[in-house]
């Protein structure tokens, strides 16, 4: 496993220093204000990945596409819109404690908290690149549901796909 | 050289058949006994009706909780206990304890059974952790687990016997559905759908636990077990290579087809009756194809596994609407004819009709008024698309393709029912068919497979149909005909699987947790109690000491405890969405889904969290002792 967890790791260009150990309780993620534009994906003042809304209701393409993501990946077990389900918590409200380095390590190593009758086990993602691949987006679009930055529901509107995304996705997905 | 193997078993086997066919018999003997519930089915035609009659249409308003049961369990409780004697078995989700409970003695625990399972089995399961109960036979109780161990447990002891890996969780390949007691055998499938497995039905012998048949729902003819000659769809023989010829290259082998739905027998004909679920991915244009046999309901023969016939009822699946749920077996008049009939409520919102010895279709229509992804089924026998969707290209996802999304299409990937199985009265000759009544958005995408990890490739919301509020009908269904006799709608999903009793009532549970009793003839409401918890649990009945008692587990969870959970789309969502874009002229093609989501909340909804919460419960409901 750790193998190829460091292949996509690195095929991602992420430190793995970023990996927070777990259990670890992070800062929460800050203020999420857009502040520099790279190539499409915005980011806040310490670099991390953030979302941008216009005032018209335009979400960048990775709030976007990580609802696309999230819902396809995530939401059979954390619910629609990050809301929850009856066996896992609502990321909607985890992630205003959760900042992007714990966020990080948590979906590379999973999670588990057994134990007690209600028995929660997250598998380790670090090989799956449908996951992998779009962690940012996923990222980013659950901060903006944790902030209430965007309603429920699928964004009606978003920006082009920039050319960076696809570039980075064709080498990530090795398609 | 597996064809060598799979004979010489047979060959086995049918040495010993003579002494074997003591379970049986006793299986057949207790099921007519209906102060016994002994297989989780109520019996093997799926009907899941009772001839116990204390309680009924005049009384039953006068019942009440005589004893609960907690199981200890917080996830979503499915399937119902069993009754053999004096003693009631009851099960768990994942760690998947069996408890024996005395009935002689206040259900006092004789036994207790908690298996040592890797949880790392819990992230692999699509929709909770859920199990959907225990067989038994031959003096033992059967226990699928989540880790996919086939255990046989002394009936009196609880001591395991004998036990077998029957899957392979490190590849998602997990045990949810109930073992079946059938003959000498001891059937299982399996789940992961979602996970790329490619799935089958098995068949352990009861005394040894060794594997006597595997038939896959994919691949070659020899693993299927299907002889080109002689297994017949809609009448003709299925010729060479029905599966593979039906997949693009290898992908069958990642093909899905799980399991793990109800399973019937009929001991006339010694067939056996299953369905097989969702091709896999949910990404329909990533698997050009007809995807066969997913989709499929097949008649297999118990002793060597051999299809009879199959019938595919949803071609290269674009919604998920997975073939799994249960098959119920009828004897009633057709046109002045006796027929042996099946019937089958699908996913994809038909409720089919079936000759069960020859596997030919008499009725296939919808059982939700709202299904819209197809007109209906081709019913002309000279047609070339015979027994096949008539498909509505604005709702096919692989017509509009990947990255597009579909809108408003009915019934959501839930189905317009799930497994929660439906019970039949010979009495009214009525099927009682708990449904769903959602829509959903569907986008399909490209996804890459790794074992292990969910291979899903598609982005879906959900929502009540357009107009209406109500995300659940309860109904009665005339399987002759295709028609809906009565409709009691539902705030949410009935999820609970449904008991009919020749006293006249029908028993169902609610995602709120309400224990209901209706009029069969009727659907008039008789009775209602609210349990500790969300019902995804099936009603079951027994008698004991001269007392007829109704019994159901609650536990929210499972599917519904996903989507439902925290609600659907609302109104304040669409609506929110809609004033982010106030101010915009020309709104561009693909803010409309605004308006789709909005349509179906009419009434507005609230979360399922708003009325309940989780907790594993047995109740168990009798009339006052005076």
């Amino acid at each position: 496993m750790s193998k190829s967890k460091l292949a996509l790791a690195s095929a991602l260009a992420l430190p793995l220093t970023l990996i927070a150990p777990l259990g670890a309780r992070a800062d929460p993620p800050g203020d999420p204000t857009a502040v520099t534009d790279d190539n499409g994906k915005w980011r806040d003042k310490n670099g991390d990945p953030t979302y941008k809304i216009s005032t018209d209701g335009t979400v960048d393409w990775y709030t976007y596409s990580g609802f696309r993501r999230y819902h396809s990946e995530c939401h059979v077990c954390h619910g629609p819109d990050g809301e929850g389900s009856s066996y896992a918590p609502a990321l909607a409200d985890k992630l205003k404690t959760i900042a992007y380095a714990e966020f990080y390590g948590i979906v590379v190593s999973g999670k588990k908290d057994v134990g007690a009758a209600n028995e929660k086990v997250m598998p380790a993602f670090a090989e799956n690149k449908n996951v992998m691949c779009y962690l940012d987006d996923i990222y980013i679009y659950l901060r903006a549901r944790s902030q209430d930055a965007i309603p429920r529901g699928r964004p009606p509107q978003h920006a082009d796909k920039p050319a960076a995304f696809d570039e980075a996705e064709t080498k990530c997905m090795g398609e | 050289m597996r064809k060598l193997l799979l004979a010489s078993c047979f060959g086995v086997s049918a040495l010993f058949t003579a002494g074997y066919a003591t379970a049986n018999d006793e299986l057949i003997k207790m099921s007519s006994d209906a102060r016994q519930y002994v297989m989780p089915t109520g019996n093997y035609a799926n009907t899941r009706y009772s001839e116990l009659k204390q309680i009924n249409v005049d009384n039953v308003h006068k019942i009440a909780p005589a004893w609960t049961f907690s199981t200890g369990v917080l996830r979503g409780h499915e399937g119902a206990p069993l009754v053999i004697g004096d003693v009631m078995y009851v099960h768990a989700p994942f760690p998947n304890t069996v408890f024996a409970l005395d009935l002689n003695n206040d259900g006092k625990i004789l036994w207790k059974y908690e298996p040592e399972q890797d949880s790392n089995v819990i992230g692999v399961m699509c929709c909770d952790t859920v199990n959907r109960g225990l067989a038994y036979g031959d003096g033992k109780i059967f226990l699928h687990q989540a880790d996919t161990m086939l255990l046989a447990l002394d009936a009196k002891t609880g001591k395991v016997v004998w036990s077998v890996k029957d899957g392979d969780p490190s590849k998602a390949q997990t045990g949810t559905n109930a073992p079946m007691v059938i003959k000498d055998k001891v059937l299982t499938g399996v789940s992961g759908g979602e996970y790329g497995v490619r799935a089958w039905m098995s068949a352990y012998d009861i005394k040894t636990g060794k594997l006597v048949w595997r038939g896959y729902s994919m691949g070659p003819d020899s693993e299927m077990l299907i002889d080109p000659e002689k297994t017949t769809s809609l009448g003709k023989p299925v010729g060479k290579d029905s599966s593979i010829s039906t997949w693009q290259g290898d992908q069958w082998k990642i093909g899905g087809g799980t399991t793990w739905g109800w399973y019937s027998y009929d001991p006339d004909l010694n067939l056996v009756y299953y369905g097989t679920g969702n091709p896999s991915t949910w990404n329909p244009k990533q698997r050009p194809g007809d995807n066969k046999w997913s989709m499929t309901i097949f008649a297999r023969d118990v002793d060597t596994g051999m299809a009879k016939w199959v019938y595919q009822m949803t071609p290269h699946d674009e919604w998920d609407y997975d073939g799994v749920n249960e098959m119920i077996l009828t004897d009633q008049k057709i046109d002045g004819q006796d027929r042996k009939l099946l019937t089958h409520f699908d996913r994809n919102g038909f409720g089919y009709t079936l000759d069960r010895v020859t596997g030919d279709l008499i009725v296939a229509n919808k059982f939700d008024p709202k299904v819209n992804w197809a007109t209906g089924i081709n019913m002309d026998k000279a047609s070339p698309d015979y027994g096949k969707p008539i498909r509505v290209k604005a709702m096919s996802t692989e017509a509009n393709g990947e990255d597009n999304n579909s809108k408003g299409i009915c019934p959501a990937a839930l189905g317009s029912k799930d497994e929660q199985p439906a019970a039949y009265s010979p009495q009214t000759e009525l099927f009682y068919v708990p449904t769903n009544h959602v829509c959903m958005d569907y986008e399909p995408f490209k996804v890459s497979y790794t074992a292990g990890q969910a291979y899903v490739g598609a982005t879906l919301s959900m929502y009540p149909p357009a107009g209406e509020s109500n995300m659940g009908n309860f109904i009665a269904w005339d399987g002759k005909t295709g028609k809906i006799v009565w409709t009691d709608p539902e705030q949410f999903s009935v999820w609970s699987g449904a008991l009919a009793t020749a006293g006249g009532v029908v028993f169902y549970g609610t995602l709120e947790g309400y224990m209901k009793a209706v009029d069969a003839k009727t659907g008039k409401e008789l009775y209602k109690f609210k349990t500790p918890s969300g019902i995804i649990g099936n009603v079951m009945t027994y008698e004991h000491g001269g007392r007829q008692y109704v019994a159901v587990l609650s536990g929210v969870g499972g599917w519904a405890g996903i989507g439902l959970a925290a609600g659907l789309m609302q109104p304040e969502n669409a609506a929110a969405w809609h004033n982010a874009v106030t101010g915009q002229k020309n709104l561009p093609e693909q803010s409309k889904i605004v308006d789709t989501a909005g349509l179906g909340a009419v009434g507005g909804y609230a979360a399922l969290s708003n009325y309940t919460a989780l907790g594993g419960t047995l109740t168990v409901f009798a009339l006052p002792s005076d």
